[in-house]
């Protein structure tokens, strides 16, 4: 039994069937890769493991518990994290003040009403808050407006903000699209890292091979809306409907 | 029956006027992204172009009538428009009495001018602003506007009569058989009417069926894509904010005579106006013109006496109401898009 | 001091020295001088300068830390403003309580219009306000001043719940349980705290120069104060970091476990009780609330004055407020012939073209220059009044800066 269980999840819109029998089991400490053409049904599939959508048919369960129906930030208060295509970070504020929000949210939950009582004196969250940044390297620029960061810099905010929570699940929509090599390497590593160091489940949305078969130690193939195979790495590299699939160009 | 008929007459005209405006409110949000609170002005400087129309008409200069006298036995003296000298009395009186139609063709240079430097002067540099900016440096414009008004023309309505062959009323309910004297309507009502109309379907056949109008269209409906082609549409925005400039302009021109020209008329029907242009969908020019005539005829509705008795207040409250509710249970509005204004 | 850092602390004492200190500040000129016009020194004005400044103060913690516009606020002014009237009528002339109903009915009031209005965002949340305050200008004026005692009776609610038009006033057959019926002259007693009548005042003469210190000033003052400070300790809370972060990036918030909604509708809502604490205090210090108090253009006034100040930041609005009550009192009054005064000493025919390029924009033209004033700085400032002081100190050390680097330089260009 996976932490993540999407048991034959349908979605269409309009005349689109976007997703059909969808199922998909991600085990708990893995690194789990979902790949597929454009338009396999991937970001559909993302947003409706994080509360964004709603599947018409089937059933989402993370950690024995169904998170349909559910609003983004209850999903993520159960432990699931998102980070971005492009980093959502909060770009008004500092990179401190980043990362003292999610700090915030493990705290003290989803609403709490703290008007009269200063951020300076939130002692733990920011100590939090500090160890994280030195964990990313981000310390130096923690009073930096966070707009004023290279992308690279924002998407390390952003999962830095992301573990802040202690997420069981991390989910990344294609973390390294649009990025040179070196920072897709640099991003890699990084993921390395967090893997190595944490008890923590990733599902990965890629297009990038090079980026999923560093990573994953367990891959499923999307197309057209249906998972068509799901295997090891090694398997997918050599499994025929896959290479027609989705390799066949690049093969 | 006839009363139902009756208040949907009634409510056409101030229908028409929220149209108009809301149809040049969208045509700017839809093409050029921007809130603009300064349309309302725009309608306002429209009924002083007639305004001022009049007064051109009517620059007198002195003469000593020889005819007349007054009590003392001198010979009196009365004031002569030029016009008069021109064109005679008769044809000069009429052309006076006329000002108001006459003041439609004075009034679309001007707007069409008004309009061109304000998008180029102030509007464009706001196209990537936030939307909460536009709307406040929109706001500033209006007060300006207003206050410069105000300061050439007073603070008074100035009444501005409709030329006399349509001032009377006629009654309406004996040409569709009714009783006669139900249904009383003022002959400039319905003329206002007519005109909305002709602006309104002008607007849709100028968008529908010119290439200029096609390229406007797709830049509503995908502005980036659209630039990508090569196709330059910020010079076509200009126009089109010069064209809505002058849609409000001409719904002001012709409001004159229904209510008598204030600085202050531009924002109160541009608040409601606002509201209009939500309920019908931001965005959607069809459903600007839509809601603009259903909430006139429903205001009139409310102001029923037997409604008013029922339900006291809320012919005051009505299109607020409406906008509520509707914003809650559909928040596009009638007619909207998706994807407008969300974010 | 009282849990501020240091900045803030010096603001705070700043903003205390100054209203402590506003009877003199603003009478700088003596009576009887040209310039005495001038002089903003006088109670009603100042009373309006921080009765104001509390409206912008609460104005700004909605719109200034989560960007959300709302173009009707004047409707929480307006209930605050009829809640204390009726406290007045009700029980007693003490200003206490009359404000304490203020803010419980305006905060409930902006429960009820926050949690329908905040269901949307951007341009429909602005719209659903302006129409929920128009709505209610609309029932003030209209329907809530029907007579409520029927035709035969003269009493309490004779002109309903608003007095339409004429506004709500006290009267001397008021029932006031808990208070005399009228004051010692026969006439309508005065709104006190506890026994100090608002509109007392001593004055002091220094030589040509009076100085009026009113009882309603000062005690508006420091409710101002009070509203100033927490509205620091808002800013600096926790709370007003996460309506920071809504204003920012309110996908990130939703995907870090937090859940706007409630934070948006506090914030309405405190920013709601602001405004009914204004309206309140108007009150104490005439007792009169009529409906034009909700109209659309007393929001948009509190807009204009929390930009022109510098919007989200601490100061500004409260600067903002100042200012538009200054001209709207001070250069509003401003007529030609002072202006020819003024420029009597030029050429005539000079004189004549200064005055007449000027005039447009003093007396009752100064919503212009109000007006123009208000597009330049959205244009060119966004950060308002506040932002413009920054930059012209920044500009300053700048040059001082620079001064001093040319020393040295100039020192060690003789060794070179």
């Amino acid at each position: 039994m996976g932490i993540l269980e999407v048991k034959n999840v349908g979605k269409r819109f309009g005349g689109l069937q976007a997703l059909s029998d969808v199922n998909l089991s991600v085990a708990e400490n893995t690194v789990h890769a979902i790949i597929g053409p454009n338009g396999a049904g991937k970001s559909t599939l993302l947003n409706c493991l994080v509360g964004k959508l709603i599947p018409d048919t089937g059933s989402v369960m993370f950690d024995g518990q169904s998170v349909l129906g559910r609003s983004p930030h209850e999903i993520n208060q159960m432990g699931i994290s998102r980070v971005f295509q492009t980093p959502e970070i909060f770009a008004d504020l500092s990179v401190m003040e980043n990362m003292m929000i999610p700090c915030f949210a493990k705290r003290d939950g989803s609403f709490e009403m703290n008007g009269f009582g200063a951020v300076r004196h939130q002692l733990d969250v920011i100590e939090k808050a500090k160890t994280m940044l030195e964990d990313m390297n981000l310390y130096e620029k923690r009073d930096m407006h966070a707009a004023a960061m290279s992308r690279g810099d924002k998407r390390r905010l952003e999962i830095a903000m992301c573990l802040a929570q202690e997420p069981r699940l991390l989910l990344l929509d294609e973390p390294t699209a649009g990025m040179a090599r070196a920072d897709t390497n640099n991003t890699i590593d990084l993921l390395k890292e967090i893997k190595e160091k944490r008890d923590i489940t990733i599902a990965i949305i890629e297009h990038d091979m090079h980026v999923v078969f560093s990573l994953a130690e367990r891959i499923t193939v999307l197309a057209q809306g249906t998972p068509l195979v799901e295997d090891s790495p090694e398997n997918i590299k050599g499994h025929p409907k896959v290479r027609e699939a989705y390799l066949g160009e690049s093969a | 029956m006839d009363a139902i008929l009756l208040q949907i007459l009634n409510g056409l005209d101030k229908g028409s006027a929220y149209a108009l405006i809301a149809l040049g409110l969208t045509l700017i949000f839809g093409t050029l992204g921007v809130v603009n609170f300064a349309h309302g002005a725009l309608f306002m400087l429209g009924a002083f172009c007639a305004v001022t129309l009049n007064n051109i008409l009517s620059l007198s200069h002195e003469i000593v009538d020889e005819t007349q006298t007054d009590f003392l036995g001198n010979p009196l003296r009365v004031e002569v428009p030029y016009i008069y000298d021109w064109f005679g009395p008769e044809v000069g009186a009429s052309i006076i009495e006329w000002s108001v139609p006459l003041a439609i063709l004075f009034s679309i240079p001007i707007m069409i001018a008004v309009g061109f430097i304000m998008e180029r002067g102030l509007i464009k540099h706001f196209y990537k602003r936030p939307h909460a900016d536009q709307i406040l440096v929109t706001f500033g414009l209006a007060i300006v506007l207003q206050e410069i008004i105000k300061y050439f023309y007073g603070a008074n309505p100035i009444p501005t009569p409709a030329p006399p062959a349509f001032t009377g009323s006629f009654d309406f309910g004996t040409m569709l058989g009714f009783e006669p004297g139900t249904i009383i309507y003022p002959y400039w009502r319905l003329v206002y009417f007519f005109f909305a109309m002709i602006i309104i379907a002008g607007v849709f056949a100028f968008l529908q069926f010119t290439t200029f109008g096609m390229v406007v269209r797709a830049g509503m409906a995908d502005r980036e894509t659209v630039g990508l082609l090569g196709i330059n549409i910020d010079k076509r925005f200009t126009i089109m904010f010069a064209i809505a400039a002058c849609v409000a302009g001409l719904a002001g021109v012709m409001y004159t005579p229904i209510n008598s020209p204030n600085y202050h008329m531009g924002m109160d029907f541009l608040v409601l106006s606002f509201v209009v242009v939500v309920v019908g969908g931001m965005g959607s020019l069809p459903g600007a013109v839509l809601a603009g005539f259903l909430l006139g005829i429903l205001e009139s509705f409310a102001s029923m006496r037997q409604v008013v008795d029922l339900l006291p207040g809320i012919n005051q409250i009505i299109i607020y109401l409406v906008a509520i509710i509707i914003l809650l249970t559909r928040p596009r509005g009638l007619m909207g898009r998706k994807g407008v204004m969300e974010d | 001091m009282l849990g501020l850092e240091k900045k803030d602390t010096r603001l705070f004492l700043i903003v205390i020295g100054l209203t402590m200190l506003a009877p003199f500040l603003l009478n700088p000129f003596p009576e009887g001088s040209e310039m005495a016009q001038f002089n903003a020194g006088y109670p009603d004005l100042m009373q309006r300068f921080v009765i104001f400044g509390i409206f912008a103060i609460g104005f700004n913690i909605l719109f200034g830390l989560t960007g959300y516009l709302s173009f009707g606020h004047a409707a929480f002014l307006g209930v605050g403003s009829y809640a204390a009237m009726w406290m007045f009528k009700l029980f007693g002339m003490n200003v206490v309580p009359a404000l304490l109903l203020s803010v419980v009915l305006s905060g409930l009031f902006a429960v009820l219009i926050g949690y329908i209005s905040l269901r949307r965002s951007g341009i429909y949340f602005s719209i659903l306000t302006l129409a929920f305050a128009m709505m209610s200008y609309a029932l003030a004026y209209s329907v809530l001043a029907t007579d409520m005692d029927g035709p035969d009776k003269q009493g309490l609610m004779q002109k309903g719940l608003t007095g339409g038009e004429t506004g709500l006033q006290l009267s001397v057959q008021d029932p006031r349980i808990l208070g005399a019926k009228a004051g010692a002259d026969g006439n309508t007693p005065v709104p006190n705290f506890f026994g100090i009548e608002m509109r007392s005042a001593t004055e002091m003469n220094v030589g040509d120069w009076v100085f009026t210190f009113s009882a309603g000033y000062y005690f508006s003052a420091f409710v101002m104060l009070i509203a100033f400070y927490i509205s620091i300790r808002i800013f600096r809370s926790p709370f007003g970091m996460m309506l920071r972060a809504i204003k920012s990036n309110q996908q990130r918030l939703n995907y870090t476990g937090l859940n706007p909604k409630p934070y948006m509708l506090a914030a309405f809502v405190v920013s709601g009780m602001y405004a009914g604490l204004a309206g309140g205090l108007m009150v104490a210090m005439d007792p009169l609330a009529g409906p034009e108090r909700m109209f659309w253009t007393a929001s948009g006034e509190v807009v204009l004055m929390t930009i022109l100040g510098g919007v989200g930041t601490l100061i500004g609005p409260v600067l903002g407020a100042g200012l538009i009550k200054y001209m709207e009192n001070i250069l509003s009054k401003i007529n030609s012939e002072i202006l020819h005064q003024w420029f009597a000493w030029m050429p005539d025919g000079l004189e004549d073209l200064v005055v007449t390029l000027i005039y447009p924009f003093i007396g009752k033209g100064w919503h212009l220059t109000l007006g123009l004033m208000f597009m330049a700085v959205v244009i060119f400032l966004p950060g308002g009044l506040v932002e413009g002081g920054q930059r012209i100190m920044a500009a300053l050390r700048g040059r001082k800066a620079k001064d001093k680097k040319s020393d040295a330089d100039a020192d060690v260009k003789p060794a070179e």
